[in-house]
């Protein structure tokens, strides 16, 4: 009790300073949103100084390189719309995560549920070429979700009734998953004598479109399409099903506390089947970006592992859809920064990107550290 | 031996110590009480060099000493016995003992050596450990005389326990404090921190009271009362028993029938009616909590016989859902891990169990949680039953255990119920907060409400319930009425009878 008077008082006196005007329940969101930023926004600069260093030691001028990674990134209109365009994945990805961390589940099979999902979007997208954008752009949408979905609830079902670990079993689906695909891909859909493993085009009705085909000013050269809008309209869905329906409150009440749950007349059996269900959705609507808004086929390796980059993007992003929609354009970002750093730096090549993204992480997760030493001083009075 | 004198200490803005000062003399069992928050750990721990002081000094054996670290305390001769132990599951009790000091030289670790000095010490003060044993082997009263152990391996003069008797079975405690007695006797200096004023009657010297981070008085406990020190504690008038008129018993509501659950129950049959509470003693773990649980639908089916009819309604076969929105109240045993979401907001805690239907969810989709009506719901919690700090929007993990219980009654009064099950309603709750769930308890019955009430402390069951059953190997063993029965009755019943040592 003390210690949230502490922090109400002190900790944030801009939360403070507001309270009359807000009232009480604004000022305990507006302190917890200052609370839950300030510990990622301290990892990334922690994560940038190392990384400076690094640079430095390497040979290279660290500034030079940071201006060179945030200039091509934020640069209108390629740097800015590659970002969003690299982003878009990782949203799927990281809202998938964070819908699993919700329920206290972690999916680890993201990867596995997104070649899937890609896979059977482009079965779609060939099977049925002949029908009109209407009908397919919809169809091929709903198999990727459903699709994703599938793939995750298998695991969710083997643990809700057998107890055997999603992570263990996640892994394993991201094997088959792949096999799966690619055997599927090598006997059936591959055009004859073509040397990469990849599938026939799918159908130009299946095609979404870039939003450079309908923002003017925006080259439609650029990649980014009609996904990046699904991938923002899915975070503010996730948050309305989190926080504002009866399912996400059984959801995070599962996660949260599997007994309270129980005893609140929860089963918790579905709750895991239902969470792992729509964390797989998410992770299949990948397929969008990639199927249907980028590379119209199936291709084996497609996804630079997308779906592990998403548990990333989710411990940044706090597993809220918010968070994970920042913490996805800040490594959308940086992958392309990394793309000039590579190129136009003479010694630092674009793992830097992957040293930062790394130290981002370790920092975010150095926090349960950081808040215990905190905790030793102010609780328990 | 050790003193205090004028400690501050400020966490934040709020002022944990406030000018302490505490004199324990050499040979004596010294209690420092107060409610949770009082400010008591703060000051012993400031004293064990796991907080530091914003001001004032430490005083032991009359000269001023500086202890920064709890090693600086240990080579004074301090010693410190936490609430919840530190202690490696794995290991044996002697090396859990000599972690962090272990003996020997840098490569060989003496651990026969300390082994016989442990085992010395352990019947120097009958506390009948073997060293050799491992911990996750030992009961919680065992894992506690390690504890002690430790304390008095690295050479403790002064013993500091941190509420020692919260986590002991009534048996247990008086074993527990012949231990202290001991100790006393063996020339050690004792303080012991907790908020029951009987304990601190039964076993110490002199009793230091503490409130709102202030001392409030000194007694020696000779010349003390129950009713005074309760005053002290809470600043005003504290009825330390409920004031209730006679039960009207109504129609049956609940009627247990040859209820059997493997090696837990075994033909438990019982009926409440309306407007009374049966109250269940005895000693944990003999079935209490299965029994409720039953009851509240959170045991399998199939593990389960016999019948329960509730409102004249086999219940049996219904989930925990269906029996709540039949009017089944539950307030569980263990709060925090049972009872609530911790992270999650007193609002959210407060529509748990209701959270799918009105009025939580309202509007024609039928999905949509209605935040008005939810804050709307936990504002009559907060203001019905007094939670504070009174904000829906703080994470249930803020509030203190006695808030934490008061949301969930609250949360179940609101069901509302025609049947409450209730289990250690105040377990770890301070006196104010434990009359005012009395109070409630016994209101909730005169308004027509049956009342099954589970507690550990005999205290209560025998203060609140208008019957009163004793449990013992999954069994009722008798019946009897609260107001005629001794202790010493109920305890032999909750003894099994004479079949106590044999047990196990």
């Amino acid at each position: 009790m003390s210690r949230i008077q502490g922090y109400a008082k002190n900790a944030y006196p801009l939360a403070n300073f507001l309270a009359p005007l807000r009232g009480a329940r604004y000022t305990a969101q507006l302190m917890k949103l200052i609370r839950e930023l300030t510990f990622p926004l301290i990892a990334i600069l922690a994560a940038f100084l190392v990384g400076g260093i690094l640079v430095a030691l390497i040979g290279d001028d660290p500034i030079q390189t940071y201006a060179l990674l945030i200039g091509s990134a934020l640069s209108w209109p390629d740097g800015i719309g590659y970002t969003l365009f690299y982003a878009t994945p990782l949203i799927f990805t990281g809202l998938a995560v964070a819908m699993g961390f919700r329920c206290g589940l972690l999916n680890i099979g993201a990867e596995g549920q997104l070649t899937v999902a890609a896979f059977a979007t482009a079965w779609a997208g060939i099977s049925f070429a002949n029908s009109s954008a209407w009908m397919l752009i919809p169809l091929t949408c709903l198999v990727a979700i459903a699709s994703g979905a599938l793939w995750a609830t298998i695991p969710g079902v083997l643990k809700a009734r057998f107890g055997s670990h999603e992570v263990i079993n996640t892994i394993m689906m991201n094997f088959i998953a792949v096999g799966v695909a690619s055997a599927l891909t090598q006997t059936y859909f591959k055009q004859q004598g073509d040397p990469i493993l990849e599938t026939l085009p799918i159908g130009d009705g299946a095609h979404i479109p870039r939003i450079g085909q309908i923002i003017p000013g925006i080259p439609a050269r650029i990649p980014l399409n009609m996904a990046f809008v699904v991938a923002v309209l899915a975070c503010a869905l996730m948050y309305v099903f989190l926080w504002r329906t009866k399912w996400g409150y059984e959801i995070r009440a599962t996660g949260a506390n599997p007994n309270a749950a129980e005893y609140g007349g929860i089963s918790v059996k579905k709750q895991i089947v239902l969470a792992m269900a729509v964390s797989g959705g998410l992770a299949g609507m990948v397929a969008i970006n990639e199927v249907l808004g980028y590379r119209y086929r199936y291709y084996q390796g497609f996804s630079p592992q997308y779906g592990f980059t998403g548990i990333a993007v989710a411990l940044l992003g706090r597993n809220h859809p918010a968070g994970v929609l920042v913490a996805a354009l800040f490594f959308g970002a940086l992958t392309r920064g990394g793309l000039f750093v590579d190129i136009f730096t003479e010694k630092v090549s674009k793992d830097l990107v992957l040293i930062l993204q790394a130290l981002v992480i370790l920092f975010v997760a150095a926090e349960a550290v950081f808040r215990r030493r905190m905790g030793k001083t102010e609780s328990q009075v | 031996m050790l003193e205090l004198r004028n400690i501050t200490k400020r966490f934040g803005n709020v002022l944990a110590n406030d000018r302490v000062n505490i004199v324990v003399r050499p040979g004596s069992i010294h209690a420092i009480v107060g409610e949770n928050g009082a400010g008591k750990s703060t000051a012993m721990r400031i004293a064990y060099g796991f907080y530091r002081a914003d001001s004032g000094e430490i005083l032991v054996d009359g000269k001023p000493q500086p202890i920064h670290t709890p090693h600086d305390a240990i080579a004074l001769g301090i010693g410190m016995v936490h609430q919840h132990f530190m202690l490696v599951d794995t290991m044996t009790v002697a090396e859990n003992i000599v972690l962090g000091a272990e003996p020997g030289t840098l490569i060989s670790l003496d651990i026969r050596g300390a082994g016989k000095r442990i085992r010395s010490l352990s019947e120097e003060f009958h506390l009948a450990i073997d060293p050799g044993a491992v911990i996750e082997n030992l009961s919680v009263g065992q894992q506690q005389r390690v504890e002690l152990l430790k304390a008095l391996y690295r050479q403790a003069r002064v013993l500091i326990l941190d509420e020692p008797t919260a986590v002991l079975t009534p048996q247990e405690v008086d074993e527990f404090f012949q231990i202290l007695r001991r100790m006393r006797e063996q020339g050690k200096t004792v303080i012991i921190i907790t908020h029951k004023l009987d304990e601190v009657l039964a076993i110490s010297d002199e009793v230091t009271v503490m409130r709102d981070g202030r001392v409030l008085g000194h007694r020696k406990t000779a010349e003390t009362t129950a009713a005074e020190l309760a005053r002290l504690m809470v600043g005003r008038e504290v009825l330390l028993r409920v004031q209730k008129k006679p039960a009207v018993p109504g129609r049956v509501i609940l009627s247990v029938r040859r209820l059997s659950m493997k090696g837990r129950l075994n033909g438990i049959s019982f009926v409440i009616r309306a407007g009374e509470i049966l109250g269940i003693a005895g000693v944990e773990g003999n079935g209490q909590t299965e029994l409720i649980e039953a009851l509240a639908g959170l045991v399998g089916e199939s593990e389960l016989s016999g019948s329960i009819d509730f409102d004249g309604r086999e219940i049996s076969r219904l989930s925990a859902r269906q029996r709540k929105e039949l009017g089944i109240a539950h307030v569980p045993e263990d709060r925090q891990r049972r009872g609530l979401l911790l992270d999650a907001s007193v609002a959210e805690n407060s529509i748990l169990g209701v959270h799918y239907r009105e009025p939580a969810v309202t509007g024609r989709s039928g999905i949509m949680l209605d935040d008005a009506s939810i804050r709307a719901r936990a504002q009559r919690v907060i203001e019905g039953f007094d939670v504070r700090p009174a904000n829906s929007e703080l994470p249930a993990r803020a509030l203190s255990g006695g808030n934490q219980q008061k949301l969930i009654i609250g949360r179940e009064f609101e069901l509302p119920p025609k049947l409450l099950l209730v289990s250690q309603p105040t377990r770890g709750v301070d006196i104010g907060a434990i009359e005012f769930i009395h109070r409630k308890l016994v209101a909730l019955r005169d308004s027509g409400c049956a009342v099954l009430l589970v507690s550990a402390e005999l205290e209560e069951v025998t203060a609140i319930a208008d019957r009163l059953m004793v449990i013992y190997a999954g069994r009722i063993v008798g019946e009897v009425d609260p107001t005629l029965a001794t202790n010493e009755e109920i305890g032999l019943m909750m003894a099994g009878g004479s079949r106590t040592s044999d047990e196990d």
